[in-house]
């Protein structure tokens, strides 16, 4: 919703829980709870599997109109009794709806008196986070649960050599490629969530009660006693996990964009650097100047072309930054986000690399997208796939990238960051250019 | 710790044919930390309204109820597409504190100026019942202020389940009926109630129809005008498809209007011409019914050849069905006795007691019947009864396809038509194109087979 309007049209945020949901999946044996109606669980649910297909059960406590009058104290306990019993988790992460909110449940009050009743000696740990609908979008509700979890499960660790990698909401290829950076340098890293196997898994021959894989508890309990923490994200909120561990436990803290792109994955190895003392590894070396030569090699295809990028204000600015890199302008930078930092963050990436500065808009729908578009001269729209009906009316190209992406196979395996993941934008964009100009021609060459 | 695919208290809602005795329990409030394939109240309403093209459907709420359901079902129109877009009112913090009803007026006010919409359908999600908005009021006076009816759903969350929703859909479309004029409406009339026009399905419905020599007013909801609605009480019968989607409407109808109903289904070849042959025997004309049995007669030949293919490959297989409404069910147990497939586990969201007594009549001996399961349950019924193939929507695709089990998209976001004729030999394409992939040849469950 824009400051014109007061209604939203095909909003480009999702709400709070699902962003917790997605974060709780993320940590080894821990099942998504949502405290609310029904509704909320099944209805994210379905929007997550479309994106990753893969199964993700979210429970709920099911509130009906009784508990929605007099509490849902009762429904939450039960609800919590019958996950034990059937998914036998290591941890439950308990989000709240906008209806547990509004009718002022008391969910830390409610595990208290539940843990004094039920606790055993093999009850699951169960954290909780505060996620109304009505304020804020599922980056609060992610981030939230990120904090939640550490906040809830950190303790005071023996120092240790190990980094805390806080990653951000990111593909399920982006978080095994970043784990693989560590892995090659050899330094333990606790990257929290972690849903790159629990939502991207194998065959299997069993449904898995709860899916292998996730930051595993013990690590985040001991997180405390990392040598530091990288948190990335251009536009975090003031209070995060990484903050927490820094004030509670004096955990160094360095904050650093999503690496998209030659420049801030340069910044971010820099970054990896710093705290580790360890150089780039070779592999990353070879793609960097791969990627220099194939942007060399495409230059032409794409300069001056003019983007629309929009999705969550993390990604839109590193790829608003990528952009600039490769000679595209970013005309329009757009999120419905609102965390008050999106348009210094786009600015102060794209400075001294774009001719014109982008229009860079926060907390708007698609309607406000479309409209501010009709303005402006647009080749390539640059998102997650809910801007496909604007693409298609208007006969331009559209890179998926994100979340989530609903038409297509594969979202949870496209890789945005690092070297790599700039190399395979790189290529889809160049082709989307020259398949456009290719397909739109009378002549049809059959060289570029 | 040892863990239950099956809870205790939901052992009452399944039943094993021919070894337990009594009924199944059903529709009931889904049991916390269940993992329910349900969805909610406002759901129901939202799938049954959503297909009518020319209104506005402004949700009335935080986002995501609205976001959750943009273009969520592939109901397609012949013309406007106001229904493809998402509307919310977006409540914030300090909606919720202050009421939310001055802003659904500005909303309202923008939005129907905007789109000029026919009518506005505007849907009260958790919050609104529990910040108390007028949303009567407001609809009552937006309705004077832009002259186009502006109807509240009275859809809260949890208020219920998805049946509750189809109530409320129903009751609001029950404002529009009776307000439009009921002139040149042949005595050979139907309303098509239950059908949402998935990839194109109530054309191919109405095409045969109109065949046969029967006028259809209203389609409801499926490529739905709101004209036609307001109009709907001029035709002589209601055929109502679904689980008692529209089952509401058509009641109200017959109370008011004196219009009786039918229940039929489109799906698979017997239930399809028995739809036909029903409407056409209600009119009681030997030249309509002569009508019927001819297209049946043209359709059924044209179809067999093609599913005999289809049969010679698919026999024997096991199939698992798990839908929103049992009366699909019902179909789709017959449509795979047709193709030689075995049905070994059926079950619904929102099943009645007699849906399932039903459904425990027309399956075979073993067969699990199961009413509001959940991934767990479903993932034991597949592999317990090794089955080939899992029919379902959305929610149970990734179940079927984690354990290496083939499967058939029933539910909103297909793109085949499965109604019909046409439709039968659709289905049976999808199941074989399934079941016959060469991938099984590479998943766990066949590989590691002994």
């Amino acid at each position: 919703m824009s400051a014109n309007y007061t209604s939203t049209t095909n909003a480009c945020k999702l709400c709070r829980p699902l962003g917790a949901s997605l974060a709780f999946r993320g940590i080894e044996g821990c099942v998504p709870f949502l405290h609310g109606s029904q509704g909320c669980a099944t209805y994210m649910r379905r929007y997550i599997i479309s994106h990753f297909n893969e199964p993700i059960d979210i429970a709920s406590s099911a509130l009906g109109e009784k508990q929605a009058v007099y509490g849902g104290a009762a429904n939450l306990k039960l609800g919590l009794v019958n996950v034990t019993s059937k998914y036998a988790p290591q941890l439950i992460g308990v989000a709240t709806t906008c209806l547990t909110e509004t009718i002022g449940d008391d969910v830390a009050h409610i595990l208290k008196e539940y843990r004094e009743e039920f606790d055993t000696e093999d009850s699951p740990t169960i954290i909780e986070v505060s996620t109304p609908s009505y304020a804020g979008t599922h980056m609060e509700g992610f981030h939230g649960a990120v904090k939640a979890a550490v906040e809830q499960l950190s303790e005071v660790a023996p120092a240790n050599d190990s980094v805390n990698l806080l990653s951000g909401f990111i593909s399920a290829a982006d978080i095994r490629y970043l784990r693989e950076v560590f892995e090659e340098m050899g330094t333990d890293c606790t990257l929290l969530p972690d849903y790159s196997d629990t939502l991207d898994g194998p065959a299997l021959d069993d449904y898995p009660l709860i899916p292998k894989g996730g930051t595993p508890i013990s690590a985040i309990r001991s997180m405390s006693g990392a040598r530091a923490t990288i948190e990335l994200g251009s536009t975090l909120p003031r209070d995060t996990a990484g903050t927490f561990l820094q004030q509670r436990h004096k955990t160094p803290l360095l904050q650093t964009d999503l690496p998209i792109g030659i420049r801030l994955t340069d910044t971010f190895f820099q970054t990896v650097k710093t705290v580790t003392g360890l150089d780039l590894p070779a592999r990353h070396t070879a793609a960097r100047g791969r990627l220099v030569d194939a942007m060399v090699d495409g230059h032409k295809y794409i300069f001056g072309k003019r983007a629309v990028i929009y999705g969550e204000e993390d990604i839109v600015v590193g790829l608003a930054s990528f952009l600039a890199e490769i000679g595209i302008q970013p005309v329009l930078c757009a999120s419905g986000g609102k965390s008050g930092a999106f348009k210094q963050a786009v600015t102060s990436v794209v400075a001294g690399m774009t001719e014109e500065a982008p229009i860079v808009m926060e907390n708007v729908d698609f309607y406000d997208i479309e409209e501010m578009v009709q303005s402006l001269e647009v080749d390539l729209l640059v998102g997650h796939s809910k801007g496909y009906s604007f693409a298609r009316q208007h006969n331009i190209p559209l890179i998926r990238v994100g979340f989530p992406i609903h038409d297509r196979v594969g979202g949870q395996r496209l890789l945005h960051l690092g070297y790599q993941g700039a190399q395979q934008l790189f290529d889809t964009i160049a082709n989307s250019v020259i398949a456009h100009k290719q397909d739109t021609s009378p002549v049809g060459y059959s060289y570029m | 710790m040892k863990t239950a695919a099956i809870l205790d208290q939901r052992q009452a809602q399944i039943f094993r044919k021919g070894k337990d005795t009594g009924s199944i329990d059903c529709n009931k409030d889904s049991l916390a930390g269940a993992v329910s394939q349900r969805a909610c109240v406002f759901c129901g309403s939202r799938v049954v309204l959503y297909p009518i093209a020319d209104a506005l459907h402004l949700v009335h709420g935080p986002i995501g109820c609205a976001v959750y359901t943009w273009d969520i079902r592939g109901a397609l129109s012949s013309g406007p597409e106001l229904h493809r877009l998402s509307f919310s009112t977006d409540l914030q913090e300090l909606d919720v504190i202050f009421g939310g009803e001055k802003k659904l007026e500005k909303a309202l006010d923008e939005l129907i100026d905007r789109h000029q919409p026919k009518a506005a359908f505007v849907y009260s999600t958790c919050i609104v019942g529990l910040i108390g908005d007028d949303l009567e009021a407001v609809c009552k006076m937006m309705a004077a202020k832009k002259n186009i009816p502006v109807l509240p759903v009275q859809s809260e969350g949890f208020k219920g389940n998805k049946r509750a929703g189809y109530r409320a859909a129903c009751k609001a479309m029950g404002e529009l009926v009776g307000t439009g004029d009921i002139s040149n409406i042949s005595r050979y009339s139907i309303n098509i109630l239950g059908d949402f026009n998935l990839a194109g399905e109530i054309w191919l419905i109405r095409q045969y129809f109109e065949k046969i020599g029967v006028e259809v007013v209203a389609n409801i909801t499926g490529d739905g005008r709101v004209d036609d609605i307001r109009r709907s009480h001029g035709a002589s019968l209601n055929v109502v498809q679904c689980s008692g989607a529209t089952m509401d409407l058509a009641d109200m109808m017959s109370v008011k209007y004196g219009i009786p109903s039918l229940r039929v289904s489109y799906f698979g070849v017997e239930d399809m011409a028995e739809a036909l042959y029903s409407v056409t025997e209600h009119f009681n004309d030997a030249r309509l019914v002569e009508n019927a049995r001819n297209l049946v007669k043209e359709e059924v030949e044209k179809l067999t050849p093609e599913l005999k293919r289809y049969k010679t490959a698919l026999q024997g297989k096991k199939a698992a069905i798990y839908v929103g409404g049992a009366f699909k069910a019902f179909s789709l147990v017959k449509a795979f006795r047709l193709i030689g497939m075995e049905v070994v586990m059926v079950g619904s969201q929102t099943g009645t007691p007699e849906d399932y007594i039903e459904l425990e009549e027309i399956t075979d001996e073993g067969t699990i019947i199961v009413d509001d399961a959940n991934p767990l349950e479903l993932s034991a019924f597949l592999k317990e009864k090794e089955v080939d193939l899992f029919v379902g929507g959305v929610k149970e695709r990734p179940i079927a396809y984690k354990l290496g089990v083939a499967f058939c998209d029933h539910n909103h976001e297909r793109k085949e038509m499965l109604a019909g004729f046409e439709g039968m030999l659709n289905f049976a394409r999808e199941v074989y194109s399934s079941v016959m992939s060469p991938v099984w040849n590479f998943v766990p469950r066949r590989t590691e087979e002994k």
